[in-house]
């Protein structure tokens, strides 16, 4: 529908505040760091403002999908020749319900950010103002990226937040680390940015076949029934494949980049090198889900697409990467020591979750997952930031007092705070910080009817175990994988003694780090009241399921009503469904029985300082020591991807050099040690030429000198005898009357000398001091400066062009 | 005073603000960067112009490669050891006084001559239109080539010109 | 809906910006800020071109391909004026224009 909504086209700001943010930072305010921050967090709190105002105007329109979304009046914004592209605002309900979480993580973060770069304190990060313009910056790139109409701005904004990520998580690019294998953030973000552009470049060539088979991008029209049809009976290229599906699978490789998917989800780990609050924001809430955004924008044409194709037995392509990602991504979590290396692989399995439910058509429960995973994700990555800048300032504490009165300048030993082996006992240090990370981690494990995870992931459990058992068996297992870990986690940090000093002085976060944890702690637990299914036998139905029936008309509303939709995996399952218990027990019983084992191993009798981590220890001994190993470095991703790909490419490189150039070679000349080089084929070729010309010159010149020379000297030759000739005759005759006439001459010229004197010397020498003196004066004009010549120059011109006119025009 | 209006002050204000700011800044590198806040101006005024596809190539050629060139060449030619403090010459009062009525006579000309024609419509395709004289041989084909010879001689000027020995 | 603005606003601005521009190339020290200047002279005729395109002949092509034009040469002139910078720079180790006067009578 196009209407003129008043409060929905409010949405037209939601993405401009933060811009300004952006660009007023670095150009005005750089250097005043409370007036930067008090900025952005002004323009993301006005964006918050409005984003609500839109959320609830849609929820009780209420806003549909398809034809019955929200589209705005348009604005012509791009000519290309014959056409023009529309933009306009569009909101449906998966738009809203992603403005209702996204400008409020977006807000806790930045207020976080301010305790987190240490405002106020001596060790406050240089670049603070920097920090929050390029914040401010991601922001608008996710705002963006929501609010608008087609796919073609949807990408734009896509990556602008691609290139907020290489900036944030490269933030303190001059961090070096003693190890040379461990990853520094300067590199993190080069890899962040590289892996998640092969993705791009998939979503690039979906988009432009989409465009170049429905002449444009906009969702009206690409989602709309005849060119649904039309995608999904036209065969691409000749072959099998419908457009649908081709387009699809395109699409998804976007999000399998973004997301993290594997196989490309080897970004996703290093990027834990930037600073926390970028982690939480970027790494967890927000661009990450942008992947799966873009799978619940597209799901038309998923559902468009033929499923069999790329399936892998019964399971879907799309659903089999993401279960695939969630297990595997599980498993590698159980040997990470990192705290934020946990939380990464558990983001990854997360999105994997997400990506599996909507593989399988489970549109409102991988939608609702997103949504709170986004919460409670966000705040174990800022509960875990507060755990390390405690962990950083125990140290220092424990440093400062070590050295108090000794040297002043002392080489600290590296210290890495986020080590989870070196943390313990924190939660009476840091109680407020403990009891926000317990909660998310609660939620995370799927903790029953307290926590919004449990609703969420029991409602995919139940969509997967109607849709595809191997998919439920591989995400239940990743869910009790998950609780362990987490468990792990919470005991390792918190429970027991502190097994180092730093953890033992780790003093509690200032509160503008502490609050934002209270606030989404909150959500955390309540959002997922939003979402009960109405079928549960006892407290179902007591509170409507407000998500599912909001988000689901966006799908049901859009085409031939249900049973065109979900036709992802022949699978009707988000209709109204009997209730089964044996997912919901299952899940429940995964979860906690995690939980409970992780309680067994690791919290029942803390960690002693030094001890193996026991799951390794156990591993061990039997005989699994080298999979443990094998857990810790990430199944050797990283190490293949290097071999396979990075190397290649630099030898590659290489030896194109040397063909152009040739091998350097060192040599030395005067003293001094030089590379050279030889040998190379284009450079070869070059100085072949080269060489071919100064023979040629060279060949010229030996004609010069023996040819053309012997014909010069036989002329010189010849003209000396016949001199010789007229040398004997002038000596005899000429020269008698020549010296007479001489005598006579020299008579008249000492006349004239007397003249000469006398009158015309004195003239011109009159005339030359005339002149010299006429010339000190113009000489001055003659300044050397290019820019005087040019002033006399547009003088002389303007006087010329008025003599002109009034000559001309005026008849004087 | 329509949206129209409003828009030609606001771009205008931008364009010639940033230009006065080009050429009083001390520092240099600020110049450049108002410059480039000056060009986002002049791509607004050719929106109001109806020609968005210059106003594209504003932003390409001008703000993305003209004004990063002169960025880098600001970076390479920095002097930390003496940095330049005044930024005027010493003729800058005779450029003043030279410039300003200049500025005069000329809106003086404009005005005092009779703009009258009305402006007829930009029709819908004058993109294509540009498009297809810039390839047509009876039209824009050889200024066009000629443009591009011209690209290519700079370009190996400027490399050779730069080199390092 | 036509253009709202008269011709003479355009032209004006143009004025101004080109004077702007003059005065940046006659009064600055740094060569770059001259170049500069020029710039922004350009971009003055830039205006002018377009605005007289859009008031006198909307439907041709030759307003916008003289500004074209204009850009391709505005950018081969930045090029090579920025190498001439930088090769002085790289002899002389100064880009004060005022102080390479060897031309000094």
């Amino acid at each position: 529908m196009h209407n003129s909504d008043l409060a929905l086209n409010l949405a037209w700001f939601i993405p401009l505040f933060p811009f300004l943010a952006f660009v007023v930072i670095p150009l005005v305010t750089y250097r005043n760091r409370k007036l930067s921050h008090s900025l952005v967090i002004g323009a993301i709190a006005i964006a918050f403002l409005l984003a609500q105002i839109v959320f609830w105007r849609a929820a009780t329109l209420p806003v549909g999908g398809g034809e019955h979304a929200y589209e705005s009046t348009l604005i012509h914004w791009l000519a290309t020749g014959e056409e023009r592209l529309m933009l306009g605002i569009y909101i449906d309900p998966a738009t809203a319900v992603m403005l209702f979480m996204v400008p409020l993580v977006c807000l806790m973060i930045f207020i976080y950010s301010v305790g987190y770069m240490n405002f106020g304190t001596p060790e406050v990060d240089p670049r603070y103002s920097r920090f929050f313009s390029y914040l401010s910056l991601f922001a608008t790139g996710m705002l963006g990226m929501l609010v608008f109409n087609n796919l073609l701005t949807f990408f734009i904004f896509w990556e602008i937040m691609g290139t907020c990520s290489y900036l944030l998580i490269g933030f303190w690019y001059e961090k070096k680390y003693p190890d040379p294998n461990k990853i520094t953030p300067r590199q993190a973000g080069l890899k962040a940015f590289i892996v998640t552009k092969i993705g791009d470049l998939f979503f690039m060539l979906g988009l432009a076949l989409l465009y170049a088979e429905v002449g444009s991008l906009s969702y009206s029209e690409i989602f709309s029934h005849e060119t649904l049809e039309h995608l999904a009976h036209t065969p691409f290229l000749g072959t099998q494949w419908t457009l649908a599906t081709v387009i699809a699978l395109l699409l998804f490789g976007g999000t399998v980049g973004k997301s993290a998917q594997f196989p490309l989800h080897v970004w996703l780990p290093d990027a834990m090198e930037g600073p926390t609050p970028v982690s939480a924001l970027i790494h967890a809430a927000t661009m990450v889900s942008a992947g799966v955004f873009l799978i619940v924008r597209a799901f038309p044409i998923l559902q468009a697409a033929d499923a069999s194709v790329l399936a892998v037995g019964s399971i879907p392509f799309v659903a089999f990467i993401g279960a695939l990602t969630a297990f595997g991504s599980s498993i590698i979590a159980v040997a990470q020591d990192d705290v934020k290396g946990v939380l990464a692989f558990s983001t990854i399995s997360q999105l994997g979750y997400m990506v599996a439910a909507l593989g399988i058509g489970a549109y409102v429960a991988g939608a609702f997952h997103l949504i709170t995973h986004a919460f409670f994700k966000a705040l174990l990555f800022l509960s875990s930031g507060s755990v390390i800048h405690g962990m950083e300032h125990g140290h220092h504490h424990v440093h400062e007092h070590e050295h108090e009165g000794h040297e002043e300048h002392h080489e600290e030993p590296w210290f890495n705070p986020n080590d989870m082996m070196n943390m313990g006992g924190l939660a009476k240090r840091m109680p407020r910080t403990f009891w926000a990370f317990l909660i998310g981690g609660l939620a995370l494990s799927g903790f029953p009817i307290f926590t919004a995870g449990f609703w969420s992931k029991d409602e995919i459990l139940a969509q997967a175990w109607t849709g595809n058992k191997v998919v439920f068996w591989a995400l239940a297992i990743s869910a009790g994988l998950t609780a362990f870990y987490t468990a792990r986690q919470l005991c390792l940090t918190f429970a027991g003694a502190p097994r180092t000093e730093a953890a033992r002085h780790a003093p509690e976060s200032v509160p503008s780090m502490t609050t934002p944890l209270l606030i989404l702690a909150v959500f955390a637990v309540i959002l997922g009241w939003a979402g009960i299914p109405e079928n549960l036998p006892g407290i179902g139905g007591i509170i409507p399921n407000w998500f599912h029936h909001f988000v689901i008309s966006a799908i049901e509303t859009g085409g031939h009503g249900e049973e065109h939709a979900l036709r992802v995996a022949g699978h009707l399952s988000e209709a109204s469904h009997a209730f089964e218990w044996a997912p919901l027990l299952l899940g429940m019983g995964f979860g906690l029985g995690g939980l409970f084992v992780g309680w067994l191993v690791y919290g029942l009798k803390p960690l002693q300082a030094g001890e193996m981590d026991r799951v390794e220890a156990g591993m061990h001994i039997i005989g699994l020591g080298w999979f443990h190993k094998a857990m810790r470095n990430r199944f050797y991703f990283d190490w293949l991807y290097d071999r396979v790909f990075v190397r290649t490419s630099i030898w590659l490189a290489s030896f194109f050099d040397a063909f152009d150039y040739g091998q350097p070679v060192q040599k030395e000349i005067d003293g001094k040690v030089v590379v050279v080089r030889k040998h190379g084929i284009v450079d070869g070729l070059v100085n072949l030429v080269g060489r071919f010309g100064r023979g040629l010159s060279r060949i010229s010149d030996w004609f010069d000198a023996n040819i053309v020379d012997a014909l010069v000297n036989l002329a010189g030759r010849a003209g000396r005898t016949i001199s010789e000739v007229g040398g004997i005759l002038d000596l005899r005759v000429v020269d008698r009357l020549v010296d007479l006439t001489g005598l006579g001459t020299r008579a008249l010229s000492d006349l004239s000398n007397v003249v000469d004197l006398k009158l015309v010397d004195s003239a011109v020498d009159g005339i030359g001091d005339a002149i010299r003196t006429g010339g000190r004066f113009i000489r001055p004009i003659q300044t050397g400066k290019v820019q005087n010549y040019l002033l006399l120059a547009s003088l002389m011109v303007i006087a010329l062009v008025m003599a002109f006119f009034m000559i001309l025009f005026l008849q004087i | 005073m329509t949206f129209q209006h409003v828009l030609f002050i606001v771009f205008g204000a931008i364009t010639l603000g940033g230009a006065l700011m080009v050429v009083t800044r001390r520092n240099v590198f600020n110049a450049a960067l108002f410059m480039i806040l000056s060009f986002f101006g002049v791509a607004g005024l050719y929106v109001l112009l109806e020609a968005p596809f210059l106003a594209g190539v504003q932003l390409f050629i001008y703000i993305g490669g003209i004004s990063i060139l002169i960025i880098f060449a600001i970076m390479l030619t920095r002097d930390m050891m003496n940095p330049d403090l005044i930024g005027r010459n010493s003729q800058w009062i005779a450029a003043a006084v030279v410039m300003v009525p200049l500025c005069a006579i000329l809106i003086w000309t404009v005005s005092s001559h009779d703009w009258a024609a009305a402006p007829g419509p930009v029709p819908e395709n004058s993109i294509l239109t540009l498009g297809q004289a810039l390839v047509d041989q009876e039209g824009l084909a050889l200024p066009f080539e000629v443009a591009s010879v011209l690209l290519l001689v700079a370009l190996i000027g400027a490399v050779t010109i730069a080199r390092e020995r | 809906m036509g253009p709202q603005i008269p011709l003479e606003w355009y032209l004006f601005l143009a004025a101004a910006l080109f004077c702007i521009g003059a005065y940046g190339v006659l009064s600055r020290r740094n060569a770059i800020a001259i170049l500069m200047g020029v710039e922004l002279m350009l971009n003055a005729v830039n205006i002018n071109l377009v605005a007289f395109w859009r008031f006198l002949e909307p439907g041709g092509a030759v307003g916008q391909a003289f500004a074209l034009f204009v850009y391709a040469v505005a950018a081969a002139e930045v090029a090579v004026g920025l190498a001439l910078i930088i090769a002085t720079w790289r002899t002389r180790e100064t880009v004060i224009l005022e102080d390479v006067d060897l031309l000094k009578g």
